[in-house]
């Protein structure tokens, strides 16, 4: 194992000129030979992974030829919205500002979502706020989720969910990502343009999106860097300050809610870490010198990492065939 | 109706929709031969909860207890004992 590759602080080093090159001159290619589009609608939500995919695109295609989209709904954070403003203005696209919350109240999101939520808590209503949290994986167990609750007082309430509730909760909520995507497509069909998918790396190996929502794409540009060079690759770009200096949240939830606390192990950076030790035989004593955790943590991130692998692996899958269609292309 | 019985007869209609015993090998890791996902084994937890009256703590929610029929038998036993 191994094979003299070492890590170190630097393995997530890059030339960042020369990834920027690569990426832009793939998109203008993509475009013209694969997707026959004239150009590119991206979905900005604030966050560090759609700010640096439109600054990418905008470098492609310029700014004539990239549509953003401002799609909040009602647990969005205007902290959030306020640096996607911040980049479509900083980028000078043209872009639209579409609330979603009307759609997301007519389809029932809401009340789907918190009628589960009163099955585990019956008190919640009006001026309660709710979130997700993953557990159990990082110690060896599976992988479970708590609802954590906040009543209007402050005071913060927290169980553990079953399974119906865990599913419906989800499934409601991923509304958000389906209407979302949605209304890429609606922007792109009418400007004969293709619809970016923003995933980093992490996301997309671990299965951090939802299908036919935000991880339904014709192009995504940067899913094979590591959330670490993501953020490198937005100072580089010179995006603004204040996106580049947020933390990575979901902004799904009306609670306050990290990206590590709702689905990774680990604060990006070391999950950075574990992944790419894991993609590059690293054993796990040498991840747990490094990270400074037991040899014994360091497996349970390896093994939580391919369970994330094997459990959404159906997120990624195609409609399947009972036969092949050989005529058309996959 | 025996434990191991209920528990192979949930697992062979609920994840594999047959009713075929030679499915379904006792000793065998559920999730290493890609029977049972993670989701799949809240699915289990919440069946054991049901069926058998008995509550899973999070420490016990552990491949040991859950990732074969032969494990998961001797953890209700466990349970219920």
């Amino acid at each position: 194992m191994g094979k003299n590759i070492k890590l170190t602080e630097a393995v997530l080093e890059f030339d960042k000129d020369k990834e920027i090159e690569k990426i832009t001159t793939r998109l203008r290619d993509i475009l013209r030979q694969d997707l026959k589009r004239r150009g590119l609608v991206v979905a900005i939500s604030g966050g560090i992974d759609s700010s640096v995919s439109s600054a990418l695109c905008v470098k492609a295609m310029g700014q004539e030829r990239v549509y953003g989209l401002l799609l909040p709904e009602t647990d969005s954070s205007s902290e959030t919205f306020e640096k996607g403003k911040a980049m479509v203005e900083t980028l000078g696209i043209e872009y639209e500002v579409h609330n979603i919350a009307p759609t997301l109240e007519t389809l029932g999101c809401y009340k789907w979502r918190d009628d589960a939520i009163k099955t585990v808590f019956p008190e919640y209503g009006e001026g309660w706020k709710n979130k997700i949290i993953i557990s159990g994986g990082v110690d060896g167990q599976f992988n479970h989720f708590m609802l954590v609750v906040q009543q209007p007082d402050g005071k913060v309430l927290q169980e553990r969910l079953g399974l119906k509730e865990y599913l419906q909760i989800v499934a409601a909520t991923n509304y958000k990502q389906r209407v979302r995507k949605t209304i890429e497509y609606f922007h792109a069909d009418r400007l004969n343009y293709a619809v970016v998918g923003t995933p980093n790396r992490l996301e997309h190996d671990q299965g951090f999106f939802v299908k036919n929502g935000d991880g339904s794409a014709d192009v995504k540009p940067i899913a094979h860097l590591y959330k670490t060079q993501v953020y490198a690759l937005a100072r580089h770009l010179g995006l603004p300050d204040m996106v580049c200096n947020a933390r990575p949240t979901t902004d799904t939830y009306s609670m306050p809610q990290g990206q590590d606390e709702f689905y990774f192990a680990l604060p990006y950076e070391q999950m950075d870490i574990a992944l790419w030790s894991l993609n590059h035989g690293i054993v796990a004593a040498e991840l747990a010198a490094f990270l400074g955790i037991t040899e014994k943590q360091a497996q349970f991130i390896y093994n939580d990492i391919e369970a994330k692998r094997r459990t959404t692996k159906y997120l990624h899958a195609k409609g399947v065939l009972v036969e092949a269609v050989p005529e058309v292309m996959a | 109706m025996s434990v191991e019985a209920k528990v192979r007869g949930y697992i062979l209609e609920n994840f594999l929709f047959t009713d075929d015993q030679s499915a379904l090998d006792g000793s065998v890791s559920l999730l290493e031969n890609g029977t049972m996902d993670s989701t799949g084994v809240l699915e289990v937890i919440n069946f054991l909860e049901e069926e058998f009256g008995i509550s899973v703590a999070d420490e016990e929610m552990i491949p040991e207890n859950l990732e074969s029929v032969d494990n998961i038998v001797a953890f209700v036993a466990r349970k219920k004992g």
